[in-house]
């Protein structure tokens, strides 16, 4: 609860100008909470003679926090092939066990997948615990999670890290609520206190118009999914030496309610435009189909993926997975170019965060040139062609 | 079939930022709404209890005025609204959210399934879905693009994946998050916003839940925010001028790097 000191408030106001959820109101000279206050702190800083506070939460009895050591990154794998997230969260758990003085293990679970253990060495891992059984062929939610909360609360490790990806961000919230753990969603930067271990997780909130730092201070794990392309993976080094543990289970925890059907990868529409170093999108301006043929051959032409604003996908000119922004994707390229995107909120958060934007749009006052770095005002039927056939010189 | 809908209300993300000079966040002209992933969950359990009989209700858990949202709901086709409300409730991660929002549903009987949006815009976290259905120990899938069929005690659907797509059939009672391919919300009707307008919104306190007040909350959140800034604003852009083959030569440029 925020509590009000009123011999200290002088009823300035200050308060109730910093609260972001309009829920403190100076009223007779004293602040008063509302309902909606969220405990976020904000008025807690402001206040210059100390008369607001929020009471502290001690950790509960029996929680021993030094009992946790550890870095593990649980591998995601689907189809025998391991996920690009999960180098990049190889790269990141290798920096932070260096700084924290602690071993980096990688989860990876799956059927006939022992082979992919080396190459997760290679990449960083100390250790591999390696869980191959043919239950876990298929992602299943219940047995997947069965799994990783008994390894995990078997081996204690402090720090869990996962991808930010249709598995990643399925699976760990259900471990994490078994667990007692903190989770926290899609961050974008990590960095660990020496001292205690404390995990800095880093995210953005508010579709990207806010970032937050978040803590875990009162249990363990902690927790962590991470979005995909923001770490940088380690370049593979096969001189790196490593442990595999194969793990045996009791089979209760291999036991499934999920049955799988059928398992669809579509390459034609279905790809994770999340993965791609580049990626072209489209947008309203191509007026059809035929104009969206257009960016399907830039795209090919720099190797890169697609992707589409809101009302290219709801024309039909492209599948809802390449959907980027609030009701789709959130990607972070290297290189973006949106082609005939006029740019709305709802896109931008979607993709701001790529190194390099670049716009084409024929509407000088189109807000995407705000996010852009680079823009170019002009017909895209004009356009396109051109840097089609100029990209294809410049490599020559 | 007795469907439980969980939704939130949040700010419209679009008019959500941080003033830079006071690093507080700008409060005015924001408008609350209903999270657009819930009024797909919504519009899916209304069509459910078309073709199979049942009722739905929906859940919130928020200030008071998150009845808002309940009665929008009631006006696009449910049946019940139920707003679980408590200053103790203040200040709850996923890990709490979950926690009060199970105690909820046990407490009005529980349900044959669960729907969820994918993920709130305001938190963007997608933990709350498989976060209740761990506290119900009831199996569950996330972002389910398409219902293929639903029994008294099974239900087919298929789940979107990053690199395809996977056919689930489980067991009933169950919980599914869903993506907005899944359908395409239907506006409320006259008659559902006069029904709206007269139904009367159950509100459920920490008390009325049995909830342990340890785990709601502040209290119960094993995550704290310790700030919140501004993201860095982008360097300099570059606007090119000149006919389209010169704007594409300068760009091309620019872009050696990638090519």
């Amino acid at each position: 609860m925020l509590q009000v000191d009123c011999e200290l408030c002088i009823g300035c106001g200050l308060c109730e100008e910093s609260c972001p959820f309009d829920a403190i109101e100076v009223v007779d000279g004293c602040a008063v909470v509302g309902d909606n206050c969220t405990l976020c702190g904000t008025c807690v800083d402001a206040c210059e003679v100390e008369a607001l506070s929020i009471d502290e939460v001690d950790a509960p009895a029996g929680v021993n926090l030094d009992e946790w050591s550890g870095i593990w990154v649980f591998v995601e794998c689907r189809h025998g092939e391991v996920a690009e997230v999960s180098f990049e969260l190889l790269g990141i758990g290798r920096k932070l066990a260096d700084d924290r003085g602690c071993g980096l293990s990688a989860v990876l679970l799956g059927h006939d997948v022992g082979v992919l253990s080396e190459r997760l060495i290679a990449q960083g891992a100390d250790t591999v615990y390696l869980v191959d059984r043919p239950e876990l062929a298929d992602y299943r939610e219940d047995v997947y999670g069965q799994v990783l909360e008994q390894l995990i609360s078997e081996h204690k490790p402090e720090v869990v890290l996962a991808g930010a990806t249709a598995i990643g961000r399925s699976v760990i919230p259900q471990v994490a609520t078994v667990l007692g753990a903190g989770l926290t969603a899609d961050c974008t930067e990590l960095a660990i206190r020496k001292e205690d271990g404390m995990l800095l997780q880093t995210r953005p909130a508010f579709g990207g118009n806010i970032m937050a730092t978040i803590e875990c201070p009162r249990s363990r794990p902690q927790m962590a999914t991470v979005r995909p392309k923001v770490m940088a993976p380690l370049d593979p080094d096969k001189s790196r030496s490593g442990e595999v543990i194969r793990v045996d289970l009791d089979e209760a925890i291999c036991a499934s309610n999920i049955e799988i059907l059928e398992s669809v990868s579509d390459p034609q529409d279905q790809v994770n435009i999340q993965e791609f170093e580049i990626l072209v999108a489209g947008g309203r301006g191509l007026e059809g189909e035929e104009g969206f043929t257009l960016v399907r051959e830039l795209a090919e032409e720099l190797g890169g993926g697609l992707a589409a604003s809101r009302a290219a996908v709801d024309s039909g000119w492209i599948g809802y997975p390449h959907q980027v922004g609030q009701t789709g994707k959130t990607v972070c390229p290297k290189l973006y170019i949106a082609c005939g995107i006029s740019g709305a909120i709802q896109h931008t958060i979607g993709m701001r965060s790529a190194d390099t934007i670049v716009a084409i749009n024929r509407d000088t006052d189109a807000p995407i040139f705000d996010v852009a770095t680079y823009g170019i005002v002009g017909d895209l039927f004009e356009v396109l062609p051109t840097l089609i056939e100029k990209i294809r010189e410049a490599r020559k | 079939m007795n469907i439980v809908v969980c939704v939130k209300q949040v700010p419209d993300t679009k008019d959500v930022r941080l003033d830079p000079k006071t690093n507080t966040m700008a409060r005015e002209g924001v408008k609350s709404i209903m999270n657009p992933f819930d009024r797909h969950a919504l519009e899916e359990a209304v069509c459910l209890k078309e073709a199979h009989g049942g009722t739905v209700t929906v859940l919130s858990m928020g200030p008071p005025q998150a009845a808002d949202v309940l009665r929008e709901s009631i006006a696009c086709g449910a049946d019940r609204g139920v707003l679980v409300s408590d200053r103790g409730f203040a200040g709850a991660d996923t890990w709490a959210t979950s926690y009060t929002l199970a105690k909820a549903i046990e407490t009005i009987g529980g349900a044959d399934l669960l729907l969820c949006g994918k993920q709130a815009i305001d938190g963007d976290t997608a933990q709350v879905g498989p976060g209740l259905a761990a506290r119900m120990k009831i199996p569950y899938v996330t972002c389910v693009q398409k219902t293929r069929e639903a029994g008294d005690d099974f239900i087919t659907v298929e789940r979107m994946m990053d690199d395809g797509y996977d056919v689930v059939r489980l067991p009933l009672p169950a919980l599914l998050t869903v993506v907005k391919d899944i359908n395409e919300p239907r506006v409320p009707s006259l008659k559902g916003k006069m029904r709206a307008k007269k139904a009367t919104i159950e509100t459920l306190s920490a008390e009325d839940i049995g909830a342990d007040p340890n785990c709601i909350g502040l209290a119960g959140s094993p995550t704290q925010v310790v700030r919140v800034f501004s993201p860095e604003a982008r360097g300099d852009r570059e606007i090119f001028t000149g006919s389209a083959d010169e704007q594409v030569q300068q760009l091309v440029d620019r872009l050696r790097v990638y090519l």
